[in-house]
C-alpha cells in the first residue's frame, strides 16, 4: 500500500487529556493532566510506537484517540479533521475508522457472547458492511485471518488462550475495515513466544491491509522491532521522537538513554554487567503533583538551575530528531 | 564441592496431574541460577517446593531436595522454620501482597529481629531502619513508620527484599521480582541484587524474560512443561542453545539491543497440562521434530561438559544454533 | 446438577403449583356456605352432608382443605406477580442508575434509601388501607415495598460491568447506551437478580398473609393463607388447625424457595468456576 495523500490520518495536536478529581466531599475540583499538551502524527500503512513507564499518559492518549475520553484541550485530528467532542452519528461513523485492542484479553471480551457474535456484533451495529446472510463466510475468513479455526467460531472466549484471545479481539477490530488501530499495551500480557506470533500478525496484516497502527507499549525491545516511528513520554509530555533507528541509536534526551540501557535484552550476558549503565534514582514523580521546569529533572543526572524553572519544548535542537531538553547529549554521558 | 541447595527429579502433582515432572538443578554457595520459561511451565512451583511453601492442593509426589547435603523431606516442621528466613528466603512478584496492609513497614521487618533473634523493641527498630537503607530506601529513619500502600511498587520490592536479607541467609529465592515494576526502576532492583550477589549471597532467579535472566545470572535451566529442556551457562546456552525451544525463545525475544535480527514466532501453543501430547512435550510445535519424537520422550542427557539438553537431536540443534547469531556473540 | 435438598424443594413447589392450578376443580371452594351444624370440626370428621373433611372446617363449617387449596392460588399469584413487577421495575431503573451514574444515580438511589428507612409492611399497610382492598391493590402495595431491593442488586452489577473492558471496547465499536444496557451489562445482572427474587418471593408471601391477616389484603370472599390464618386466631386453644393448616403450607413454601435460591447462589459460582478453568 502506497500513501496517497500527506494528511496524516491521525494526528494530535496539543492534546491535554486526563481525569478530574475532587478532594472530599465538596473539596476543589482538579484537573489531574495525565497528558499535559501532545503532539503526533500516524501516516496511512505506519506503525507509531508510543513509549513510556506506567503513569506517564500513554494509555490515556489511546483513551482520546478512541473518543472514550474527551481531552480538557487540544485536538484529535482524523484525516485533517477536528473529531474531539463528535457525537451521535458522526462520533459512530468516526468508529468505523480507529479500533482499539486492549491489555488484558481476558477482560476486552464481554464472556457471555460467542466468537461469532462478538465479531459480528460489528456489522449489527454498522448495518452496511457487511450483509446479515454473509456473516457465517465473513466471520469464517476473518478467524482464518488471524489464525484461528474458522469451525471455532461458536466458542466463548474462555474456551481459548491468552494468545487466542488477543487474534479474537484483532478480527473484532478488522470486522469494521478500520484504517487506524490503537494497540494498548496489546502484547505486554502474552508470553515471549506467543507475543511473536501476534506481532507477526500485526505486521502481516497491516502489509496486506494498508491499517496505520498507534502502538502503545512499555517494553523497548517490542518497539525496536515493529514501530517505524517512536515517541518517548515521560509525565503526559513527550521527550523524544524520531525514526526507530534514530532513537535507538542516537537518542538525545537523557530519559531515554535511561531506558534503553535499563531495557534488559538476551544480549546482556556479554556486557560487564554494569558497563556504562544508567540506573536513574529515585521514583517517578506523580503526575498529580509533576516537578516544575522539565518534569525529568528530580531524575536527571544532567540537570542544572534552567531546566528546573524552564520546561523544555520538543524542538530540533540539530540533533536531527526533536528532542525536549535543554542539553541534549552531544557529549557522551558520565557513568553514574 | 557440595552443593548449597540441590534438586533432584522433583515431581509436583495436583491430585493426578503432574505439573513439575522431574526437575533436578543444584547451587552452590555464592551461586546464581535463572529458572526460565513461560507460564505454566512449572517454573514457580519447583522452587515453592524447595521452600515447602506449594499451595493447598499441590504436593511433592517424588524427588529429593537437600539442603547443604541435609534431606530437607526428614527435617521437622520446627528445623524447616529454621531454615526458611534464617538460611534461604525468598521475594516474590507483587510485594503488595507478601506485605501486611495494616501494619507499618517497620514493624514487619522489627518483627523478624524481635522474633528470630530476640532483639528489643528499640533495637530491633534500629536494626529495621539499617537494613532499609542498605536496600537504598531513601529516608529510611522516617520512612520505618510508613505503611506498605504508601510505598511506590519499586519500593516495596526493595522493603520485600530488606525483609527477605534481614537475616542474612545463604540463599534468595527471587520469584519473577521485577516483572511488576517499570523498566527503569527494574534496573534499579537488579542493580541491588547484582550487589548482594557479589557479597556472596546465593540466589534463584525465576523468570520469564530472557533478558533479566542475562542480566543476572551465569547459569539457567528452561522449563518447558513440567521439565527441564536445557541447562547450562547462560553465555553457552544463548550462544548456542541445544534445544529447539531454547532457540525459539531466543528468537521471539524482542531486543532493544540489536536491529538486525528479525523475531521469529514459535508456532502453536503451550500444551495443557493435563493433556500432553506423547513422546516430547515440544515435538508439535518442534521445527525439528521426527517420527522418534511423537513416540520416545527424550531424557535430559549431559552432551557436553556442564551442558544438558531434553533434545533427541540436540547437536543437531546446537549447529543450525550456532549457525545464526543470536545472542549478538 | 443441584443438591438433595433443592430436588426435593423442586418437588415441592411443583407440587404447590399444580394444586394451585388444578386443586380448586378437585376441590370447590365456596366462601357463602356454610354450615351450622358442621362448625369447628376437626381433621378427619366426617360432615353433615356424608362428605369427608380431611383438615376439619372452620368456625362456619367451611372445609379447611378446599380453603387452604383455594388459598393457595392467591398467595401464589400475588407473591409471583410482585416479584415480577417489582423485579421489571427495579431492573429498569437499577440498569438506569448503574449505567448512567450522576443524578439520575442519586435520585433514584435516595429514593430507595428514604424507602428503605421506612418499614416495608407499614409502607404497604398504608398503600393497601389507602387503595382499598383488592387483588390488584395488594400487588400494587407490595410491588412498591420490593422494587428497591431488586434495583440495588442491578445497581450494584451495572455499576461493576460498566467500567469493564468489554464495555469499553463495546463503545470504541460505535456500540449505543441502549445496546451496550441490552447486550453487555443486563447479562451480568440476570444471576444476582434471580437470586433476589427466589428471596422476595418468599418474603412476598409472607407480607401478602399479614396483609390479609389485618383485613387489608384480598376480599374476604377469596381465600388467601393469611386471611384463613386471621380467621383461625380466635379458634387457636379449640380449633388449632384453622390456622395451623395454612400456616404449615406457607412456612414450606417459603422454605423451599428459600432453598432454592441458595442453590441458585451457588449454582452462580460453579458457573463463574466453570468459566475460569
Amino acid at each position: 500500500m502506497e500513501q496517497q495523500s500527506t494528511t496524516p490520518v491521525l494526528e494530535l495536536v496539543d492534546l491535554v487529556a486526563g481525569y478530574r478529581s475532587r478532594h472530599g466531599l465538596l473539596g476543589r475540583r482538579n484537573e489531574v493532566r495525565a497528558v499535559a499538551g501532545v503532539s503526533l502524527s500516524v501516516s496511512a500503512g505506519e506503525t507509531v510506537c508510543l513509549v513510556g513507564e506506567s503513569g506517564c499518559g500513554k494509555s490515556t492518549v489511546a483513551r482520546a484517540v478512541v473518543s472514550l475520553l474527551r481531552p480538557f484541550s487540544g485536538e484529535v485530528r482524523f484525516d485533517g479533521r477536528n473529531v474531539t467532542g463528535l457525537k451521535g452519528r458522526e462520533l459512530k461513523n468516526l468508529r468505523r475508522q480507529v479500533q482499539l485492542v486492549f491489555q488484558d484479553p481476558y477482560a476486552s471480551l464481554n464472556p457471555k457472547m460467542t466468537v461469532r457474535e462478538l465479531i459480528s456484533e460489528a456489522w449489527r451495529i454498522h448495518p452496511g458492511i457487511v450483509e446479515p446472510d454473509g456473516w457465517d463466510a465473513e466471520v469464517a475468513r476473518l478467524l482464518e485471518r488471524v489464525g484461528l479455526n474458522p469451525g471455532h467460531a461458536e466458542r466463548y472466549p474462555h474456551q481459548f488462550s491468552g494468545g487466542q484471545r488477543q487474534r479474537i479481539s484483532i478480527a473484532r477490530a478488522l470486522a469494521v475495515r478500520p484504517r487506524l488501530i490503537v494497540c494498548d499495551e496489546a502484547v505486554s500480557a502474552l508470553d515471549v513466544s506467543i507475543q511473536a506470533q501476534v506481532l507477526t500478525l500485526l505486521r502481516e496484516l497491516q502489509r496486506d491491509l494498508g491499517v496505520a497502527y498507534l502502538f502503545i507499549t512499555h517494553d523497548l525491545g517490542v518497539v525496536r522491532h515493529f514501530a517505524d516511528r517512536v515517541a518517548v513520554m515521560h509525565l503526559g509530555s513527550i521527550v523524544e521522537s524520531g525514526d526507530t533507528e534514530q532513537i535507538y541509536e542516537h537518542a538525545e534526551h537523557p530519559y531515554t538513554r535511561a531506558l534503553l540501557s535499563a531495557a534488559p535484552s538476551v544480549e546482556d550476558w556479554r556486557d560487564d554487567a554494569e558497563n556504562g549503565e544508567i540506573v536513574l534514582t529515585g521514583d517517578v514523580p506523580s503526575p498529580l503533583n509533576p516537578p516544575p521546569g522539565c518534569r525529568f529533572h528530580t531524575r536527571c543526572w544532567k540537570a542544572q538551575d534552567r531546566c528546573r524553572t524552564e520546561e523544555p519544548e520538543l524542538l530540533e535542537r540539530g540533533t536531527g530528531h526533536p528532542v525536549a531538553c535543554h542539553f541534549p547529549a552531544t557529549d557522551p554521558v558520565a557513568a553514574m | 564441592m557440595s552443593a548449597l541447595l540441590e534438586v533432584t527429579d522433583l515431581v509436583v502433582a495436583f491430585g493426578d496431574v503432574r505439573a513439575v515432572r522431574g526437575v533436578s538443578f543444584s547451587l552452590s554457595e555464592g551461586e546464581t541460577l535463572a529458572i526460565v520459561g513461560e507460564s505454566g511451565s512449572g517454573k514457580s512451583l519447583s522452587s515453592l517446593a524447595v521452600l515447602g511453601l506449594l499451595p493447598a492442593q499441590a504436593r511433592v509426589e517424588s524427588g529429593e531436595i537437600r539442603w547443604a547435603g541435609e534431606d530437607v523431606s526428614a527435617m521437622s516442621e520446627r528445623e524447616l522454620r529454621a531454615l526458611r528466613g534464617e538460611q534461604l528466603s525468598m521475594i516474590f512478584q507483587d510485594p503488595l501482597s507478601a506485605l501486611n496492609p495494616s501494619l507499618t513497614v517497620g514493624y514487619q521487618i522489627a518483627e523478624m529481629f524481635r522474633r528470630r533473634r530476640g532483639l528489643r523493641r528499640d533495637e530491633a527498630r534500629r536494626r529495621a531502619v539499617e537494613a532499609m537503607t542498605e536496600v537504598g530506601i531513601p529516608d529510611a529513619a522516617r520512612r520505618v513508620g510508613a505503611y506498605p500502600h504508601e510505598f511506590s511498587g519499586g519500593m516495596r520490592q526493595r522493603v520485600m527484599i530488606a525483609m527477605a536479607l534481614a537475616l542474612e541467609p545463604r540463599l534468595l529465592i527471587a520469584d519473577e521480582p521485577t516483572t511488576a515494576l517499570d523498566v527503569t526502576v527494574q534496573a534499579q532492583i537488579l542493580r541491588l541484587l547484582r550487589h548482594r550477589q557479589r557479597e556472596g549471597l546465593a540466589m534463584v532467579i525465576i523468570s520469564h524474560d530472557l533478558g533479566v535472566v542475562a542480566r543476572t545470572a551465569r547459569s539457567v535451566v528452561v522449563m518447558y512443561a513440567g521439565q527441564a529442556v536445557e541447562s547450562g551457562t547462560v553465555a553457552d546456552v544463548y550462544i548456542a542453545p541445544a534445544h529447539p525451544y531454547t532457540l525459539g525463545l531466543l528468537d521471539a525475544s524482542p531486543s532493544a539491543r540489536d536491529s538486525n535480527r528479525e523475531i521469529r514466532p514459535i508456532d502453536g501453543y503451550p500444551p495443557d497440562i493435563t493433556a500432553l501430547p506423547t513422546g516430547c512435550a515440544f515435538h508439535p510445535r518442534c521445527p525439528f521434530a521426527r517420527e522418534r519424537c511423537r513416540t520416545e520422550e527424550p531424557d535430559l542427557r549431559e552432551f557436553a561438559p556442564g551442558r544438558s539438553s531434553a533434545c533427541h537431536y540436540a547437536e543437531e540443534v546446537l549447529a543450525r544454533g550456532a549457525a545464526v547469531d543470536h545472542a549478538g556473540a | 446438577m443441584k443438591s438433595k435438598a433443592a430436588k426435593a424443594a423442586t418437588g415441592v413447589l411443583a407440587l404447590f403449583v399444580l394444586v394451585a392450578v388444578f386443586g380448586p376443580m378437585l376441590a370447590p371452594y365456596d366462601s357463602v356456605a356454610t354450615g351450622v351444624s358442621d362448625r369447628l370440626l376437626p381433621p378427619g370428621s366426617t360432615l353433615s352432608d356424608g362428605s369427608f373433611a380431611l383438615l376439619g372446617t372452620d368456625q362456619l363449617g367451611r372445609d379447611v382443605f378446599a380453603q387452604v387449596i383455594a388459598g393457595s392460588r392467591i398467595s401464589l399469584l400475588v407473591a409471583v406477580t410482585v416479584v415480577v413487577v417489582g423485579g421489571l421495575i427495579g431492573l429498569v431503573l437499577g440498569l438506569l442508575a448503574g449505567y448512567y451514574g450522576g443524578w439520575l444515580d442519586t435520585v433514584i438511589s435516595r429514593v430507595g434509601d428514604m424507602q428503605l428507612a421506612f418499614p416495608s409492611i407499614l409502607l404497604a399497610i398504608l398503600l393497601a388501607g389507602a387503595l382499598g382492598p383488592s387483588l390488584t391493590n395488594v400487588i400494587i402495595a407490595l410491588a412498591v415495598t420490593r422494587w428497591v431491593i431488586f434495583a440495588r442488586v442491578v445497581r450494584g452489577s451495572a455499576l461493576s460491568t460498566r467500567n469493564r473492558e468489554f464495555v469499553d471496547s463495546a463503545r470504541v465499536m460505535g456500540a449505543g447506551s441502549v445496546r451496550i444496557m441490552a447486550r453487555y451489562i443486563y447479562p451480568s445482572c440476570v444471576q444476582p437478580l434471580l437470586v433476589a427474587a427466589t428471596v422476595q418471593v418468599g418474603l412476598t408471601m409472607v407480607a401478602e398473609a399479614a396483609l390479609s391477616f389485618l383485613g387489608l389484603g384480598v376480599p374476604i370472599d377469596q381465600a388467601s393463607w393469611g386471611s384463613t390464618i386471621a380467621a383461625g386466631r380466635d379458634y387457636l386453644a379449640s380449633a388449632w388447625w384453622i390456622a395451623a393448616v395454612p400456616g404449615i403450607a406457607l412456612t414450606l413454601v417459603v422454605i423451599c424457595v428459600g432453598v432454592l435460591g441458595d442453590s441458585a447462589r451457588d449454582g452462580s459460582d460453579n458457573t463463574k468456576v466453570a468459566v475460569v478453568r
